[in-house]
């Protein structure tokens, strides 16, 4: 069976590969891109890992397939920071020491700039439960809340003050 | 002077039932050579399974380790973690 | 953000150990650069993929690999017939002996698929499809036969048996029939008739746990690339590249010197790590291919195949006085090994009692091999189990006697000068203090409501010390490189650089550390045990104090002043002798660009086996709320003192608590393989092996109460593995508590805990 074309935007840019039917968004943009940011810890949509924002909505790279990306936006890891500029969710991730091993940290950090896209004032249980799916094992997940929560004050002073 | 300390049934396999014993040794090493030669297979025991509670302290294979006049040599099973 | 609690003060001031700067490695990771072991891509690489037993228990009869190596795109493909047939050898790697033969056989099976995911066959190919299709088109011919999984159903006289040969060590005399029990373990001291004797009250209690993964969000990956002369390069993710060096090497009959490790960054490892699954594999694909080979665990394989902890099933008799000494104690421990002997049971034992001091006992551990995957180490091995068989039966003990749990532990408390049940006489631990920090937090007198209770529960593990090998050298400009062989999974790497910068009195931004590769450093050996900063950071202060030495005596040179003329402060040489340096103090930058002037460059190497690591202490306690319709637990708030020494980077340290505390609780609440009647594991995936999620977890406050370990420079103790001790009792304790129903088998999952509060009504 022949590849299939796809053309997209992925991180502002317009991108155009071939891929099988079976490849998923997750495969494309690792193996074909070359953003290996986004990762896979089960393939199977549960973990979160593989998070990415496809046309403002959050989803697991891993499940949506390569073909369904046609014409659509992409946000990965690598389009967070601007430059060398990180995201203020990124440098409170720092701040806060809110990663240990790292692994989940890209998929941690774009589904929580989804969140912060559309609840720029989320509570602690608003955070957690929009983060529910994505794992982390290292962390224990408490200081990445505190780092999302500052991260939103800090947008929100930013907002004010622009 | 040493005391060594064998509460573990596996050590005590080897000594006869012996819980503790003394022996002159002035170096972990010599501690070893001479438990291997009075208590036959203990010797390699400790080297390859056990680690070393010396006057409180765990040490594992060091063998170049100096005992004072009056230690209390504890062994006890190697440790790992993980 | 807690503040260390420390019992004493000793004076010294630091510039930069107990900071908590932002880790070095940081940016990389949140920007999603840092390279992990699936992350490497190399021109040529094929596709490796396993070909798993779908039996849990049978012989294998015959492997026909024909059609699949007929297949284009494929270009190797490999059994048990391309790795060599080793004796039984003993080898001293990771952080438990390993039998090399059963590491070989479990690696790729020989003669017998030992549980359902045994690896069989592997291939490489071209693409992820063509290498399922070739795994497909394997042939095996096989033989099931009867299987156990059920570590009691494993021990009983006609369970079937895995291993012919295995005959349990242990009972005094060899016995002539062979057996699934491996070893029996026993400790004892005093006279446990005696002691049970003096006893007012006296319980007698049972406690199961299920077997549960580590859990690591990265599966298993590695690239690796086989050279014609026979000089290979394995990029893998682990927690010790040098133990995964000298296992592929033993395991292949290589030389060490042939197999070059470098480590990629790992996803989390919590023992899990320390071993090898699919390095010897792409190795020898490798070879075969003429290509490198890249083999990538699914999540699925993940769990079928590689090492849970054990199953467990923990028994404890213990007795006391009114006033509540505790003054017998009885503990039997049978572990689940997995297909292979090498279960934790042992360190169980030893840590059992570890908290109490008990004049009369005698513990028990028994090692029985089950067809499920051979268990793998995980933080803190063998200890959870254990703590919550005699945490619980402490609790038992307590309301029989109408005490208040922290009063009871308070009573028998081990302390300096006490002998451990382990055997030493312990010495600067900080147990007493942790209770004390326990006693006196907020976190006791909050009221609780209706279906609310709580737990308390104590926790002990050795951390060890062992071998590390660091490298410190200075650039011209007189910043450093400080480079060691200890994979970073939490931070340590960022405590490297404190502690060097600490030592030459210069900025923390001016140290820059890395982990280096196998043929770039001596031997270091696996993160884990607890063990890093405690050892690999001694060899990095030692490194640091050897060039301060260096540079006081080029200082002195320069001068032409004796050497004990020389200060070294704030990262510079001063002169005590009055007019002999005209230009000032000289700093390491200055110093450093002058090298060549003063005997060279400024370097050094420290390798050193380090000694005397302190064990940690941990006490918890954890309020939850359970729904009595549904049984389902609510951990309402969690508190976590630990004995940490000295917490070199307190939000490392915070987080290496908070991360254990909520794998403890996942263990108590959820987590558990579900086995069907056929041996397979019905859960392999997320989804139903359930881990906590955010939602599920209140913030955990993590207290540092620090008690230095005088062996460390600074004090530190190991810290990784003690927090997930506690929280399996106290879940248990505190569920207890909340619904007046003792639960004995975990994980207390909705389900049971309702049928149990049913039970109890009717």
């Amino acid at each position: 069976m022949s590849k299939q074309r796809t053309a997209a935007i992925v991180n502002g840019d317009p991108v155009e590969f071939l891929s099988d039917p079976g490849q998923t968004l997750l495969d494309v943009l690792r193996d074909e891109l070359h953003l290996t940011g986004s990762k896979e810890g089960c393939g199977s949509g549960d973990c979160g890992a593989c998070s990415v924002i496809m046309d403002g909505r959050l989803v697991c790279s891993c499940l949506v397939l390569a073909a369904e990306v046609e014409g659509c936006r992409v946000e990965t890891i690598e389009g967070l920071s601007t430059g060398s500029t990180l995201h203020p969710l990124q440098q409170k991730f720092l701040d806060h020491a809110a990663l240990q091993c790292g692994f989940c940290t890209p998929g941690i950090l774009m589904a929580s700039k989804a969140l912060l896209d559309v609840n720029p004032d989320p509570t602690e249980t608003e955070a957690r439960y929009w983060l529910a799916g994505n794992l982390c094992r290292c962390t224990g997940y408490d200081k990445i809340i505190k780092a999302v929560l500052d991260a939103a004050a800090e947008l929100r002073q930013d907002r004010k003050s622009a | 002077m040493a005391l060594v300390i064998a509460d573990y049934a596996d050590c005590r396999a080897l000594t006869g039932g012996l819980r503790a014993f003394e022996v002159e040794a002035a170096t972990v090493r010599d501690l070893l050579h001479q438990i291997e030669a009075r208590f036959p297979g203990l010797g390699d025991l400790i080297d390859q399974r056990m680690a070393l509670a010396i006057d409180g302290v765990i040490t594992q294979d060091a063998h170049g380790a100096v005992l004072a006049p009056h230690s209390e040599v504890v062994l006890l099973p190697k440790i790992g973690g993980g | 953000m807690n503040k260390p609690v420390k019992p004493e003060d000793t004076g010294t001031i630091l510039k930069v150990v107990g900071t908590r700067p932002i880790r070095p490695d940081g940016v990389e990771k949140v920007t999603g650069r840092a390279a992990y072991g699936a992350d490497l891509h190399l021109p040529g690489m094929l596709i490796g993929k396993v070909k798993r037993s779908p039996h849990a228990h049978a012989r294998i009869i015959s492997i026909d690999t024909r059609k699949a190596l007929a297949l284009p795109g494929v270009k190797a493909v490999m059994t048990s017939a391309d790795m060599p047939n080793l004796a039984a050898e003993h080898y001293e790697a990771g952080e438990s002996a390993s039998n090399l033969k059963d590491l070989s056989a479990n690696v790729m099976a020989r003669g017998k698929v030992l549980y359902h995911g045994h690896a069989v066959a592997a291939v490489a190919a071209t693409s992820n499809a063509i290498a399922d299709q070739a795994l497909d088109l394997i042939e095996i011919v096989y033989e099931t036969l009867p299987h156990v999984i059920d570590v009691e159903e494993a021990m009983a006289e006609d369970a079937p048996i895995l291993h012919d040969q295995m005959f349990t060590a242990g009972l005094g005399e060899t016995p002539t029939k062979a057996s699934n029990i491996a070893t029996k373990h026993r400790l004892d001291r005093g006279d446990l008739a005696a002691g049970f004797a003096a006893a007012d009250v006296i319980v007698e209690t049972r406690y199961s746990s299920a077997a549960v993964h580590q859990g690591y969000i990265e599966p298993h990956a590695c690239v690796a690339s086989y050279a014609a002369d026979g000089q290979t390069q394995v990029w893998s993710s682990s927690q010790g590249h040098f133990v995964i060096r000298g296992l592929c090497a033993k395991l292949l009959k290589m030389r060490f010197s042939d197999v070059r490790v470098i480590p990629a960054e790992i996803g989390g490892g919590f023992g899990g790590k320390t071993t090898v699954y699919l390095e010897p594999l792409a190795l020898v694909l490798s070879q075969k291919s003429g290509h490198p080979v890249k083999m990538v665990m699914t999540r699925e394989e993940v769990f079928r195949a590689t090492g849970p902890t054990s199953a467990s099933v923990v028994t404890v008799k213990m007795g006391a006085k009114n006033d509540g000494t505790i003054t017998a104690a009885q503990v039997d421990l049978k572990f689940q090994a997995g297909a292979f002997a090498g279960s934790p049971v042992g360190a169980a034992v030893m840590t059992s009692l570890a908290c109490y001091d008990v004049a009369n006992f005698e513990i028990t551990g028994w090692d029985v091999v089950t067809n499920s995957p051979k268990v793998a180490a995980y933080r803190a091995p063998g200890a959870p189990n254990a703590a919550l068989g005699v945490e619980c039966a402490v609790d038992e003990l307590a309301e029989k006697l109408g005490m208040d749990p922290m009063a009871i532990r308070e009573k028998n408390a081990v302390r300096n000068g006490v002998r451990a049940p382990y055997g030493p006489i312990y010495k600067n631990i900080g147990y007493v203090e942790t209770l004390e920090a326990i006693r006196s937090h907020p976190h006791l007198s909050i009221p609780l409501g209706p279906n609310q209770g709580r737990g308390i529960a104590a926790g002990f593990w050795f951390n060890i010390g062992g071998e590390s090998t660091v490298n410190l050298s200075i650039n011209e400009d007189g910043t450093a490189i400080v480079s060691t062989g200890s994979p970073d999974i939490g931070g340590s790497r960022a405590s490297m650089a404190m502690m060097a910068a600490e030592v030459l009195g210069i900025g923390v931004d001016r140290v820059r550390p890395i982990v280096a590769d196998t043929a770039s450093i001596g031997f270091s050996t696996v993160t884990g045990g607890s063990r890093t900063t405690f050892a690999t950071g001694m060899a990095v202060v030692q490194a640091a104090e050897k060039l301060v030495i260096d540079l006081k005596r080029r200082a002195a040179e320069t001068w032409g002043v004796d050497q004990d003329q020389v200060v070294w402060q704030d990262g510079a040489a001063h002169c005590l002798q009055a007019g002999k340096a005209p230009k000032g103090a000289l700093t390491l930058a200055a110093l450093a660009g002058s090298a060549g002037k003063t005997g060279g460059p400024i370097a050094t190497v420290v390798a050193l086996n380090a000694q005397g690591a302190g064990p940690g202490f941990g006490v918890h306690v954890c309020d939850v709320e359970v729904d009595p319709e549904t049984g389902h637990v609510t951990v309402l708030r969690y508190t976590a003192a630990q004995d940490v020494g000295k917490a070199i980077h307190p939000a490392y340290v915070e987080g290496q608590i908070q991360g254990g505390v909520a794998q403890g609780i996942g263990w108590a609440l959820n987590e558990e393989y579900v086995f069907s009647t056929g041996g397979i594991m019905e859960n392999a995936g997320f989804l139903d092996y359930r881990v906590p999620v955010a939602s599920d977890l209140p913030m955990i406050d993590a207290i540092m109460v620090e008690v230095p370990n005088p062996a460390h420079p600074y004090g530190a103790k190991g810290v990784g593995e003690v927090p997930i001790v506690p929280p399996l009792a106290a879940l248990a304790i505190a569920v207890r508590h909340a619904t007046g129903v003792r639960m004995h088998d975990l994980p207390l999952s909705p389900s049971k805990i309702r049928a149990a509060i049913d039970a109890n009504a009717g």
